[in-house]
């Protein structure tokens, strides 16, 4: 396993040059926070990983393979919107994916297959905290319920790497704790990479392993359309998270408080105070 | 209070619905009571008891000549037609449109020419129609699924592509192949929207019937009128109008009714 390996990326859109020469490592099993003010690409970047865009230049590998041209099941993705199908109850949203990877020609399953699929996804609704809305529809979830839902629908297909852009961005912030300690329990749990945009710092640095910025380095006006945005700041988490592995500072130690960020900061970690540390972390635009 | 904040209860909203045709009916009583008056033998507006006599006459007496209960025999006739363009345009509305939607090697053949057929005024093409086709059923069947086919085509074709993105995205990403796109995600989601545009085509595809049966048949609900024009039997045309009108408004419920029965999630999506 070598994880994504991402050489000199470029892409532009006609004359505007959007990601400019992004070089990026990114191990197995890893959890990357990718963060950077509005347009600066991140979004394009999550499309190019997921195969929806051509990069104009440079290469993207995923385990030593070049990147298909399309999105496929090795690649989950959660959109920030309509990323479940309202057609579909709760538990057909689920149990789509393994339906269409087994019935090629009806995309439905019946009998015993149907039954084992069915079990596999009340087991994953159970694990989003949606058991006993099987038979809803998207349409009558709250936001956070369909969020979770895109996740359980996304994890049901054990993607390589899941890609996330700004999944939990319209969330309040009570839900965004449940859904991050639920998102940190399923990284631990299921064997694989995560990709997440995010405006969010503290987002950023209750969840990742490794923070990337993506930053234009020439702003002025004229200079927008010839220079993109690159990779300005890569920040390793410490102490290291890793997958699988609880640390300490991972566990929930105040069960009573809903974020497990706000006790302040531990000696020798980069959790944030309040807010990330000013002097740090400048602000990035 | 503002007005637009006003809304009716519901029992006041169903008889504030009935007002208007109350109002038609008391407008034709009046109006056919003073013309009579005046001339007894009168055609414009005939009595109520008239036209009872002649739905009588129509619908429940064995015509002398042919052995038929003659609104029966044309609801028949024109019924058949109807369902039969209305048929063959669903279809081929399903299997173009959404292989225009969804393709885009195909939208790129396909979209230019379904865009300019549709811009063809149908009625023009009839006597086209009754030369080539004949004067038989054909060509009426025909006349309806030009009319109407090329707006659900494009119809179906506008919905598809209307779909975000992102779902397609999203169905890739389960493994999902063309076929199993078209099927399981796109198909099901225009289907509540083709019945809606089938719904706002039933006015189309009468006026196309009947302007066929007006021309050249020898039974139907258009050619009933038609006939009887010459004789200014306004005692059996309005019937049949109003017979049309049911017919049609009943299509409309039913299509409706089948949309929420089948589709129940297009009923929550609305609202959002
Ligand atoms: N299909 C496209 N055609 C042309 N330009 C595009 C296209 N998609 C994105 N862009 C441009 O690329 C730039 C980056 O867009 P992108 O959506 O990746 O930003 P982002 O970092 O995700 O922003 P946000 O945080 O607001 O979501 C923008 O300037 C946008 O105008
Ligand atoms: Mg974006």
């Amino acid at each position: 396993m070598s994880g994504i390996e991402i050489r000199n990326l470029w892409k532009e859109y006609g004359d505007q040059v959007v990601l400019q020469n992004v070089d990026l490592t990114i191990a197995p099993r890893a959890f990357i926070a990718l963060v950077g003010p509005s347009g600066c690409g991140k979004t394009t970047f999550l499309r190019m990983l997921l195969g929806q865009e051509a990069p104009t230049r440079g290469t993207i590998t995923l385990d030593g393979a070049p990147l298909p041209h399309e999105p496929g099941p090795d690649r989950g993705v959660v959109f920030q919107r309509y990323s479940v199908f309202p057609h579909m109850t709760v538990l057909g949203n689920v149990m789509a994916g393994p339906e269409l990877r087994a019935s090629r020609l009806l995309g439905r399953t019946f009998g015993v297959r149907r039954r084992a699929i069915a079990d596999e996804a009340h087991a994953m609704l159970a694990e989003v905290g949606l058991a006993g809305s099987e038979d809803k529809y998207p349409a009558q979830l709250s936001g956070g319920m369909q969020q979770r839902l895109a996740l359980a629908q996304a994890l049901m297909m054990k993607p390589k790497v899941l890609l996330l852009d700004e999944p939990f961005g319209a969330l309040d912030p009570g839900i965004r704790s449940d859904i991050h300690r639920l998102m940190k329990r399923l990284w631990n749990e299921v064997p694989m990479t995560v990709v997440m945009v995010t405006h969010d710092l503290r987002e950023a640095f209750t969840l990742a392993t490794r923070i990337i910025a993506f930053e234009r380095t020439r702003d002025r006006p004229e200079e927008r359309l010839r220079y993109g945005a690159t990779i300005t700041r890569d920040i390793l988490i410490w102490p290291p998270r890793s997958a699988g592995k609880t640390t300490i500072w991972d566990a929930d130690l105040l069960p009573g408080r809903d974020d497990p960020t706000i006790p302040g900061p531990i000696a020798g970690t980069t959790w944030p105070k309040e807010e990330p540390d000013a002097d740090a972390y400048p602000p990035l635009r | 209070m503002r007005l637009i904040n006003v809304r009716p209860r519901r029992g006041t909203a169903v008889l504030l619905a009935c007002l208007p045709f109350v109002v038609l009916a008391l407008a034709y009583l009046v109006g056919s009571a003073v013309r009579l008056a005046e001339n007894p033998s009168d055609k414009l507006l005939p009595a109520l008891s008239t036209i009872v006599q002649t739905v009588k006459l129509y619908a429940f007496t064995a015509d002398r000549r042919t052995g038929l209960y003659l609104l029966w025999s044309d609801s028949a006739a024109s019924l058949g037609r109807l369902f039969a363009g209305i048929g063959i345009a669903t279809a081929l509305a399903l299997l173009l449109g959404l292989l225009n939607g969804i393709l885009p090697v195909v939208r790129a053949v396909l979209a230019p020419f379904v865009a300019v057929v549709s811009m063809v005024p149908p009625l023009a093409l009839l006597p086209i129609l009754f030369i080539v086709l004949g004067l038989g059923e054909v060509s009426k069947v025909t006349l309806i699924v030009i009319g109407v086919a090329p707006i659900l085509i494009r119809d179906l074709a506008l919905s598809a592509q209307a779909l975000p993105r992102e779902q397609i995205i999203k169905a890739e990403t389960l493994s999902a192949s063309t076929w199993l796109i078209a099927t399981r995600v796109v198909l099901p989601q225009v289907l509540p929207r083709l019945i809606d545009s089938l719904r706002l085509q039933i006015g189309p595809a009468f006026l196309f019937l009947i302007a066929a049966e007006a021309i050249s048949a020898d039974s139907g609900l258009g050619y009933r009128i038609f006939l009887v024009r010459r004789y200014l039997s306004m005692d059996v045309i309005f019937p049949y109008v109003a017979w049309i009108t049911l017919l049609a408004v009943a299509m409309d419920l039913g299509l409706t009714a089948l949309r929420r029965r089948v589709f129940p999630w297009s009923e929550l999506e609305r609202g959002r």
